[in-house]
């Protein structure tokens, strides 16, 4: 589904991503785990096509990705949920949504207003609602309801737990676990271990712009001196 | 004056704000999706009317081929700003936004020289309205039917474009586009068909504008750059991005400046005030209150943090001495090889060269953008003129006074201008530049009005072309000399400090807004100095050295030749004032073809002039190294 390989990038002259690669297959929530400034972010905004990458290559469903703009590249089904949320704060829900509505696709499960409120039912109570007026916690699923209107074959979506209170943590994790279940590819960045733990089936660790661990999430939670390694804060 | 002619002014202000306000309200759209200050607004405004006269002479006369000419006129100017957007500005999203701003100006340059080709400089009257040319008694006044119809314009279209804003996608793209346009992209909405249909609108309602005024106003080639400082005026004062506002605004300064007219000449408290003179400030001076009570306009908020790759400007690089050295010798010896034409041109370069590194000054390091560095140049020519001839002060005396002069003014002006940033600065700059030229523009008594003055010469010891020549480069030398070593001392490591990062500044105990008010007021000082430097080597000075135009011209030299390296503004005068020389020599459409070199630079070169050939050279040494 989403394949990178080897892949750099620079903000500047700070060259952040070293030869990353990573892979996540067709129905797969893969999890991108790091210490703050990691890469983690820069990898999503990178393969997104909103950093340039300088080197390496992005592949997503048989077509190569790393030259397109962002706009193309989310047309091809795949969709990215940024870390800020960037709720258009002027625009109701519905308006926001309407933003991120793409045709149909084939091979890819297709989202209406109202199926996403049934996913995220706080959101179909407050349709008119700006989205400036609400909470951290209804701007995160709005965020997520935005991408979803492209109707995606994958998403990466940007620590979609922090900051969140538990409870709506958990609510996530049942959302989430829905995307998968919809046979959508789930690529997530997180640094909340718990949160990994309950969605995701693979694990990536990146540091310093490198992966320095790819297995399963089972591995990953059975090598206590690995996370003391590079996830302990 | 009486209620009814107190009436009949108040409706005639609401009439004029019409038209200001559909161009403000395209002017808003554009700015707020596209992040481009659009220059050329005022000049889609003017193609406007051009437009709606020859489609009504081509339809014929009745009421019917009159508004189609209207509406064609309004879809043919939005097409030329699709052409606009297609050809130019898409190349250059990318680049800093002053030099989209210049790109803009180059493309003022390149209409109005269009226009004249085709339409010729003598001024079109067009139709009265068929059907519409009656008019209504009020109050034993009479009213055309056709300004009453556009009264009513104005609120309906700020209707219609409200719901097309509000209950069309295509307006929530355009709003989620003005609040962050990065995010609409990775939502899979494609940004450059957005910008051309935004474009359109844009420039339809600025041409829809210019068209409706043909049965008031003439059609003229001076419309461009008075309309765009009223639209500047209006979407600032109203609040950038607010439509409501833009009307709001649009009708004070409409109101006010009828007022003013009708008003005339009244005493209040014994004084004689002609408040006919104030019209060609008042707008300014409304701008100048509202910024000051509420920064961001009357309905404004204040503007969203615009998303961008943008990195901060890299670091300046001193001037190496070997260099400064070799171009001192040569002007040292140029006039003694030369004839007294080189003399010359070299004489207004080198104030024109000061003038522009007085605004680099404030501009690139210091972060403020003028759009009004011209009041300060004209206020240092114009102190040295006034203390020449009315005061009768020794030649030597005016000509030192004259920069301390502009530079107090810099002190009032600056202590405004310093508390806003990015476009609404810009703005207060313009309206105080705008205040000081209408100022010297009315005051006969004082500055001789729009005639100008003459006769002011130097001093016998500097009488002749050369003694002058290696006056004026003594001076303008220092000048530069003098603002360059400024950026390398602490107080300039200061300003970029506060430019850069202004909340980190802060924090560390530096006084931002003092330090900006000081380079204010330094650049002020030099642009005097430019200003009286170049007055008496004319001998005669008018009003236009504190206009708009020498404002832009001080503008597109800094771009020119790039705002990010310390050469680049020397080298962007010498350029302009060259090219602007030559080419004037040559052609009557030198603007056209000036704007046409300034659009090659810009999309060749987006890091200007001096910047771009450092790039070019960099890469020269990476390939042989």
């Amino acid at each position: 589904m989403l394949s990178v390989k080897d892949l750099h990038a620079y903000y500047g002259r700070a060259h952040i991503l070293h030869g990353l690669s990573l892979e996540a297959d067709a129905g797969e929530v893969v999890a991108l785990l790091g210490r703050n400034g990691a890469g983690k972010s820069t990898t999503m905004k990178t393969i997104m096509g909103l950093v340039p990458p300088a080197q390496g290559e992005v592949n997503f469903s048989g077509k190569r990705i790393d030259r397109l703009p962002s706009y193309r590249i989310a047309r091809l089904g795949l969709g990215y949920v940024p870390e800020e949320r960037r709720i258009f704060t002027e625009l109701t829900v519905l308006e926001n949504l309407s933003v991120g509505r793409q045709p149909v696709r084939d091979g890819a499960p297709t989202w209406t207003e109202e199926r996403l409120f049934a996913l995220f039912p706080n959101l179909g109570r407050m349709r008119d609602r700006p989205g400036g007026r609400m909470s951290g916690g209804e701007q995160q699923m709005l965020t997520i309801a935005r991408t979803l209107m492209g109707n995606p074959r994958c998403v990466m979506l940007d620590e979609p737990s922090e900051g969140l209170a538990p409870i709506i943590v958990e609510q996530m994790a049942e959302s989430i676990r829905a995307l998968k279940g919809e046979g959508l590819s789930v690529l997530l960045c997180e640094q909340n271990l718990h949160f990994c733990q309950a969605v995701a089936d693979r694990a990536y660790i990146i540091e310093k712009g490198q992966i320095h661990f790819a297995g399963s999430m089972a591995e990953l939670m059975a090598d206590a001196a690995l996370r003391e390694q590079y996830l302990s804060v | 004056m009486t209620l009814p002619s107190l009436l009949i002014q108040l409706l005639n202000g609401l009439t004029d704000a019409s038209s200001l306000f559909l161009v403000s309200a395209g002017l808003s759209l554009i700015f707020g999706v596209t992040r481009i200050v659009n220059f050329a607004h005022g000049s889609l405004y003017m193609l406007g009317l051009y437009m709606a006269y020859s489609l009504i002479q081509l339809l014929g006369r009745t009421p019917l081929s009159f508004w189609a000419g209207v509406i064609l006129a309004a879809i043919a100017v939005g097409v030329v700003g699709v052409v606009i957007e297609m050809l130019v500005l898409r190349r250059i999203y990318r680049a800093p936004e002053l030099f989209q701003l210049l790109a803009t100006f180059a493309i003022v340059l390149i209409v109005k020289d269009t226009t004249l080709y085709i339409w010729g400089s003598e001024d079109l009257v067009g139709p009265r309205a068929p059907g519409l040319t009656m008019a209504f008694d009020i109050l034993g006044k009479r009213l055309p039917a056709y300004d009453l119809l556009l009264i009513v314009v104005g609120p309906v279209v700020l209707g219609l474009v409200w719901l097309l804003l509000t209950h069309t996608r295509w307006g929530a793209l355009v709003r989620a586009a003005t609040q962050d346009r990065e995010m609409v992209g990775a939502l899979g909405v494609d940004q450059a068909k957005l910008f051309t249909s935004v474009f359109f609108v844009g420039a339809a309602l600025a041409g829809l504008g210019g068209a409706l005024q043909i049965p008031r106003e003439p059609a003229n080639l001076d419309l461009d750059l008075s309309v765009i400082a009223d639209a500047f005026v209006v979407t600032v004062v109203g609040g950038l991005g607010s439509l409501p506002g833009a009307l709001l605004a649009a009708i004070l300064i409409g109101v006010a400046k009828s007022l003013c007219i009708g008003i005339g000449t009244t005493s209040i408290l014994g004084f004689e005030i002609d408040f006919s003179r104030l019209v060609l400030v008042v707008e300014f001076v409304i701008m100048g209150v509202v910024l000051v009570l509420r920064p961001y306009g009357l309905l404004g908020k204040p503007p969203a943090v615009v998303r961008a790759a943008g990195s901060a400007p890299p670091p300046l690089t001193p001037p190496r001495w070997p260099t400064a050295l070799a171009w001192i010798a040569l002007l040292v010896i140029a006039p003694m090889i030369s004839d007294d034409y080189i003399a010359a041109l070299l004489i207004d370069i080198a104030c024109f060269a000061l003038f522009a590194v007085s605004l680099h000054f404030i501009m690139g390091p210091a972060g403020m953008i003028s759009f009004g560095h011209a009041a300060y140049f004209g206020l240092g020519a114009y102190a040295g003129a006034v203390l020449l001839k009315r005061a009768g002060l020794p030649m030597e005396v005016s000509f030192l006074l004259a920069p301390f002069i502009a530079a107090a003014f810099a002190v009032l002006y600056g202590w405004f201008c310093v508390r806003l940033s990015g476009v609404y600065l810009a703005m207060l700059t313009l309206a105080f530049a705008q205040i000081t030229w209408s100022i010297v523009f009315q005051w006969d008594s004082l500055t001789s009005g729009s005639n100008g003055m003459v006769g002011i010469w130097p001093a016998a010891w500097l009488s002749t072309k050369s003694a002058y020549y290696y006056m004026t480069m003594v001076c303008c030398g220092l000048g530069i000399a003098f603002l360059w070593r400024v950026l390398f001392s602490p107080f300039g490591f200061t300003l970029r400090a506060g430019r850069d990062s202004p909340l980190r500044a802060e924090a560390i105990g530096i006084d931002v807004r003092g330090f900006q008010w000081m380079a204010f007021v330094l650049a002020g000082a030099m642009a005097g100095l430019a200003g009286v430097t170049l007055a008496f080597s004319k001998g005669s000075i008018s009003p236009s050295a504190a206009s708009i135009s020498q404002s832009t011209d001080g503008l597109v030299m800094v771009l020119l030749g790039g705002v990010e390296t310390l050469t680049g503004p020397v080298v962007g005068a010498g350029l302009f004032t060259w090219l602007r020389d030559g080419l004037a020599r040559e052609t009557d459409y030198w603007r056209a073809v000036f704007g046409l070199i300034i659009l090659l630079i810009v999309v060749l070169f987006p890091q200007g002039l001096v910047g771009g050939l450092k790039v070019l050279l960099g890469r020269w040494r990476e390939s042989r190294a």
